[in-house]
């Protein structure tokens, strides 16, 4: 299991088994969603803020 | 034959794009994840776009994904959705536009260019009503309008603050709706499966906290969504309708890029597989 540091807060947040690189997960610390950049090795980006065309 | 090459353009890894990631691999399919901000379209290249078979297209940018389906159509890749469904789909006047050119139910609706005009059809209209933005989804700046103070004030916030965009007024009936509406999902001109959508907040996006409940496909259902999947050009839809409480079932707007998270575990339905297949029958060298 991969574990990143999360560039908000800086607390540990473990990756769960399955996880796809650009896929967003939330720091289980500070609630900030995080873009899973890489998976190896593991790395995060602040998810980019939603815009206004965003949508299905 | 030889083996099908299939892109898919995203923006997030979603659960509905890895749904679909995994279907492609449960069939063996060769395909090539494409995120949207790290690709670029060289005009004089196209033979690197032109190696996929089709692309399914997934971006959550309506913008990057309608250019980037105008592109790989002009280059001669096969796309789902088209390009102009996308158009169509993507931009809720335009949808309006087909429905009312072939007589598919839908809610009244009425568009003005300025603040002054609004606000002339907001008041032959009788309040609420509702005023939502010509592009954008997940229940975003949809304004419901109780009086003519409200009215005034949105409308000048509207063509203060907002873009171009927003200076077009789009103005429909408030529906009195039964605390629900309805998503269908459209593959091709089958109806594959539907669910109710609930909230006790006038609007039911789930993406807006409402949930989801199995709706049984209805001879009424599959015939309104036919001709309004019919209408838009066909193809990978999710056709919200609401129960209007004299017209019956209308039409309120056409998703060409579904999210199903909520519908894939309420149906019980491979969804993404079906997905998956419609793409295979889409591609270029399908022997489907």
């Amino acid at each position: 299991m991969s574990t990143v540091t999360c560039p908000e807060c800086e607390a540990q947040v473990e990756l769960a088994a399955g996880t796809e690189a650009g896929e967003i997960i939330v720091c289980s610390d500070c609630g900030v969603d995080l873009e899973v950049t890489s998976l190896d090795p593991a790395t995060v980006e602040l998810a980019p803020m939603e815009q206004e065309d965003w949508g299905e | 034959m030889q083996r099908l090459k299939i892109g898919v353009l995203y923006s997030r890894v979603r659960v509905e794009e890895k749904w679909i990631f995994g279907a492609m691999e449960k069939r063996g399919i060769d395909y090539d994840r494409l995120d949207d901000r790290a690709i670029s379209f060289d005009l004089e290249k196209p033979e690197a776009w032109q190696q996929y078979d089709a692309v399914l297209e997934r971006s959550i940018s309506y913008n990057s994904g309608l250019y980037a389906l105008r592109l790989l159509n002009a280059f001669g890749v096969p796309t789902v959705n088209t390009a102009a469904v996308a158009e169509v789909c993507g931009d809720k006047l335009m949808t309006s536009a087909v429905l009312a050119r072939d007589g598919v139910p839908q809610p009244h609706n009425v568009t003005a260019f300025s603040p002054e005009a609004a606000l002339d059809a907001i008041e032959a209209f009788g309040y609420p009503v509702v005023l939502k933005p010509v592009v954008g989804s997940w229940g975003r700046l949809l304004a419901k309008i109780n009086d003519r103070d409200a009215a005034e004030a949105v409308l000048e916030h509207k063509s203060t603050l907002g873009s171009v965009q927003h200076s077009v007024f789009y103005i429909q009936e408030f529906i009195e709706k039964p605390g629900r509406d309805l998503r269908i999902i459209m593959i091709g001109d089958k109806v594959l499966t539907g669910m109710y959508r609930s909230s006790e907040h006038w609007i039911t996006n789930t993406a807006r906290g409402g949930s989801g409940e199995l709706c049984p496909i209805t001879p009424e259902i599959e015939d309104i969504c036919l001709r309004a999947s019919k209408a838009v050009g066909g193809g990978l839809l999710g056709v919200d309708l609401v129960e209007h409480p004299e017209k019956g079932l209308v039409v309120n707007e056409i998703n060409h890029t579904m999210e199903f998270h909520t519908m894939q575990p309420v149906s019980g339905l491979d969804i993404a597989g079906e997905i998956v297949e419609y793409v295979v029958k889409t591609a270029k060298n399908s022997d489907q």
